[in-house]
């Protein structure tokens, strides 16, 4: 498999996707969403932006199977680190809190 | 296999004898970086499991705490990390098509929004040592001990967590201007054998291998800003 070389033209419309993303999220933090919205919306567009980096500017997008492997374990074990931890914070109560 | 050691006898003066060729060596050298960014994805983890923690715990306490970091100039260094990465995706490109001019210049403009958000970050912990902000005693002399009103805490907000905020928010931003700075170092380095003509379209896993840190610090830093600075805006911040 030899090396893929990105376009320019792709790296430039990612730097603007993600400036937008940045104008985006500043505003959105202004208005007042019902509920857990705003820390959503933040989340959301904070996680398009991570990818967009991941996808182009890293090259995952056109790397070897092996690299996605590696990408997705980091993911799955920082999952595995926020479940088990907020198990027990959320449910430290449910036997009654002195 | 044959043909293989035809080449071997040909081969590039950078090519490691372990490795069969230059394309082997290169998928192993990215292979290798993203292992360890798997591990500093992990050491970063740990530092955003503690403010998902404690912001779910005192959510009013964090709001007010945020409300004081200057949005201004988080959202300039952002945009001076994101045009960064750019710069870094350009250095890679140009290295890979052989522009060795253009390579040059993508590293040192890297280098210098490297540096200004450095910068940035440097007058935004001036203006919290001024104000009292710097958690603990870690400043002898100064301690922890913001101006109440100015801080506009609520009837039943605790300055203690308003602290609690402040030591998530040094020792975040603090790990990640120490990999900036360790990101400066390895480009300078890049920048050095640039000049000296090492990297060729055949060549140049370093500049691909430092470039991948380099996005993966813009990456942190993409979390970190709503995280730190964004969280209480529509609380009525300023």
């Amino acid at each position: 498999m030899s090396e893929h070389i990105v376009p320019v033209k792709v790296y430039i419309s990612i730097f603007l996707a993600l400036m937008v993303g940045t104008a985006v999220t500043v505003l959105a933090a202004f208005q007042n969403f019902p509920g857990a919205l705003n820390v959503i919306v933040a989340m959301t567009i904070a996680v398009v932006k991570a990818t967009l980096v991941v996808l182009y500017f890293m090259h995952v997008r056109y790397s070897a199977r092996l690299i996605w492997v590696i990408v997705a374990s980091a993911l799955f074990w920082m999952g595995i680190l926020f479940a088990l931890t907020f198990s027990d914070y959320w449910t430290r109560c449910w036997l009654g809190c002195t | 296999m044959a043909e293989s050691y035809v080449e071997h006898e040909v081969s590039h003066p950078a090519l490691q004898h372990h490795f069969e060729n230059l394309e082997q060596q290169r998928e192993a050298g990215t292979l290798g970086m993203w292992v360890f960014l798997v591990t500093e994805i992990m050491f970063f983890g740990g530092m955003f499991l503690a403010y998902t923690l404690y912001r779910s715990k005192f959510p009013a306490a964090f709001a007010i705490a945020s409300n004081h970091l200057d949005i201004k100039l988080g959202a300039i260094n952002t945009a001076v990390l994101i045009f960064s990465s750019f710069t870094m995706a350009m250095a890679v490109y140009n290295t890979q098509v052989g522009k060795r001019r253009a390579q040059i210049i993508s590293l040192v403009l890297t280098i210098v929004l490297g540096l200004g958000f450095l910068g940035i970050k440097a007058v935004e912990y001036y203006q919290k040592y001024e104000d009292h902000l710097i958690p603990g005693s870690l400043i002898p002399g100064n301690p922890f001990n913001p101006d109440p009103h100015e801080m506009h805490l609520t009837p039943g907000g605790s300055m203690q967590h308003v602290q609690m905020f402040y030591w998530i928010y040094f020792a975040m931003t603090g790990m990640h201007a120490l990999h900036m700075i360790i990101g400066v170092g390895l480009l300078s380095f890049l920048l050095y054998f640039s000049v000296k003509g090492r990297y060729s379209p055949e060549y140049h896993n370093p500049v691909e291998v430092i470039g991948l840190y380099w996005h993966f610090v813009d990456i942190v830093w993409i979390f970190l800003f709503p995280l730190l600075y964004l969280l209480g805006r529509h609380t009525g911040g300023h």
